[in-house]
């Protein structure tokens, strides 16, 4: 922690002097300008057009980057029409298991793999990476098979216990370059003061790898809320939708977009994802580039 | 407090053997160093009694019984590490605190120990603080600390000081072994730095490529060493050492290093002439005046309490330490008379005498 914060305060005070203020814009605020820009447009794009009517949507006449009369229209359509908020809750229900199920797994799979050292931890490693290299449009095909065998076809277990397949192995990787990080010696004396493995995990281990566990976490959480291909062929029956497949499937009938209703889905469906990162986001930096410190 | 027994304690990892039979035995409340160059095994051999690495072959008992197979935690010892190895998300009472809440020790137990430890050590103003507001002395403190509290059979340190700079260093050393004096639990401790081992030690084990060169107290190291290779290792600045030939000068026995330069030897000498011998001189046994060794000088560093002089003799680097204030220059040729010589092999490097 303390080091990092000095290494950021040396950034800015020490070799700043170098940089001329025209420098500075050129080589730092228009390269960030230019990358906000193509970042945040969709999201401008998206909000814009869920509060628009209907008619100034599609005419020509109307500036298509502002908007003159915002409607609720669509959000209330959204809401009160479709099943949306029944969506919205499959969606928190399902990523939430399978993200909490797949960290406790990954934590012991990293764990074992980075520190117990056993006889071809090494090969396990590389074929959980290898697994997550499967693409889901080419294992959902074995995987529905397998879903109908279980009788889960067009249940939220469907997802909750497919989406580990992906989650898992991302997350064990994820957790054993953090794991790595926290030195051997604190396990040791560790062990030596009476700990069990259990415990060395539990009051050690654990607690010095927050940050990756939020990390980790998020990560896992973002790719479940938003899963299409399976979520797509495991559901059929709208009240077990999920937000992605549910927009979309629902607000286009035949060749008719529903643009304002798909956007407002849209922007409805990313916010809490936004809000859980802005919780974490200090932590979340730590875990992606960071070791534990003594 | 318990003795430390070992016998013919090997270790390999895989086909590659790093310790070679160690026989030590540590009598109870003896404080024991195992010093020895980087790799020469010290450090495994200590991590063997911890019982974080596995025995490969022979026995370590603690207090008579053998823990080859005993977990770490069941073997009653306490360990420092060189990087001290405090837990970052623990205050300091809580890291020493740690092991007497997994052993199930109550409240009361808890606070008076860690309070009792903390005074010895002086840390109770830093018990609410974590490891990183710490400086290195007191961090060395904490594991120390850790150590204590629970009044553990065995104490291992493994290079505990070697993270600290030159001054606190020598500190700590003294704290160190007044900790020792106070609390007599036997202690094993591993370093690199023969400084180290000769001032703490009541025991010094010298180690080299996994063997032990040879065991005994301090001053008997420095005094009787085995081998060119404690010679060498035991005592600053180390020993000179030039090879040469036993031969004859005016009826008594010399070794001969290179033409017309010839060691004396004390009388009670028996070698046979002729034989091929390395000699050994430590430099603080090495006195200028006006007869012996014709030197010439190369450096002189002056330390305050004594001088030490680096010289050349017939191409072979010889240096001496004395006391008195000499006014010498580089260049200058002097005559150093050796006090005390040691004789040995030059192939097997055994003391010949």
């Amino acid at each position: 922690m303390s080091l990092a914060e000095n290494s950021t305060v040396q950034d800015s005070t020490g070799m700043e002097y170098l940089d001329k203020p025209l420098r500075r814009w050129v080589t730092l605020y228009v390269p960030l300008a230019c990358f906000l820009f193509v970042l945040l447009f969709p999201f401008y794009w998206m909000a814009m057009t869920s509060f628009k009517s209907n008619e100034e949507l599609v005419s020509k006449a109307a500036n298509p980057f502002w908007i003159v009369r915002p409607t609720l229209a669509h959000f209330e359509r959204l809401l009160f029409k479709t099943e949306y908020p029944q969506w919205m809750w499959n969606t928190i229900l399902i990523s939430v298991v399978a993200t909490a199920v797949s960290l406790a797994a990954s934590v012991f799979a990293a764990y074992a793999i980075e520190r117990l050292r056993y006889r071809g931890s090494k090969q396990v490693g590389l074929a959980i990476f290898l697994a997550y290299l499967v693409p889901p449009s080419i294992l959902f095909i074995p995987l529905a098979a397998i879903v109908f065998q279980l009788g889960l076809f067009d249940t939220r277990w469907a997802l909750i216990l497919t989406y580990p397949t992906f989650l898992i192995p991302f997350c064990t990787w994820l957790l054993m370059g953090y794991f790595r990080t926290i030195p051997y010696e604190l396990e040791e004396c560790a062990l030596i003061d009476g700990a069990t493995r259990w415990q060395v995990l539990t009051k050690i281990v654990l607690p010095l790898a927050v940050p990756g566990l939020i990390s980790a976490g998020i990560f896992a959480f973002t790719l479940s809320w938003n899963e299409f291909i399976y979520a797509l062929t495991f559901i059929s029956s709208s009240e077990n939708k999920t937000v992605p497949v549910g927009v979309i499937t629902e607000l286009v009938e035949g060749d008719v977009y529903h643009w304002g209703a798909l956007m407002a889905g849209a922007l409805l469906g990313s916010l809490p994802v936004a809000i859980l990162y802005s919780f974490f986001v200090e932590h979340y930096v730590s875990g992606m580039t960071g070791a534990v410190k003594e | 407090m318990a003795d430390v027994a070992l016998r013919q304690v090997r270790k390999s990892f895989g086909a590659t053997a790093v310790v070679h039979g160690v026989d030590v035995s540590i009598a109870d409340g003896e404080f024991c160093v195992l010093v020895g160059p980087s790799g020469c095994g010290k450090s495994t051999l200590l991590r063997m009694i911890a019982g974080l690495e596995e025995i490969s072959a022979g026995e370590i008992a603690i207090g008579g019984r053998v823990v080859n197979n005993i977990a770490p935690k069941e073997r009653d010892i306490a360990m420092v590490f060189q990087n001290y190895a405090l837990y970052p998300h623990m205050t300091v009472h809580d890291n020493m605190a740690f092991s007497l809440k997994l052993a199930g020790e109550s409240a009361g137990a808890i606070r008076s120990r860690v309070t009792e430890a903390a005074q010895i050590l002086g840390l109770m103003d830093y018990l609410q603080r974590y490891p990183r507001q710490l400086s290195g002395g007191q961090r060395q403190r904490v594991a120390m600390g850790r150590a204590i509290v629970r009044k553990p059979q065995v104490f291992l340190f493994d290079e505990p000081l070697s993270n600290l700079d030159a001054k606190l260093r020598v500190q700590m050393r003294t704290e160190i072994r007044a900790l020792h004096q106070r609390l007599k639990t036997t202690s094993i401790y591993v370093t690199h730095d023969q400084i180290e081992a000769m001032s703490m030690a009541d025991k010094i084990v010298v180690m080299n490529g996994g063997r032990v060169e040879q065991i005994g107290g301090p001053l008997e190291l420095y005094d009787n060493p085995a081998n060119l290779f404690v010679a060498g290792f035991i005592g600053s600045p180390a020993m000179n050492f030039l090879p040469g030939k036993v031969a004859r000068a005016n009826g008594a026995l010399a070794v001969a290093t290179s033409p017309g330069v010839a060691f004396p030897l004390p009388a009670q000498v028996r070698i046979d002439e002729g034989r091929e011998v390395v000699v050994g001189v430590r430099p603080e046994h090495l006195s200028v005046g006006n007869d012996g060794i014709p030197v010439e000088v190369v450096v002189v560093e002056p330390t305050g309490a004594d001088t030490q002089i680096f010289c050349q003799l017939a191409g072979a680097n010889i240096n001496a330490v004395v006391r008195e204030r000499h006014e010498f220059h580089p260049g200058e040729n002097i005559r150093l008379k050796p006090e005390l010589t040691y004789l040995f092999d030059p192939a097997s490097g055994a003391r010949l005498a």
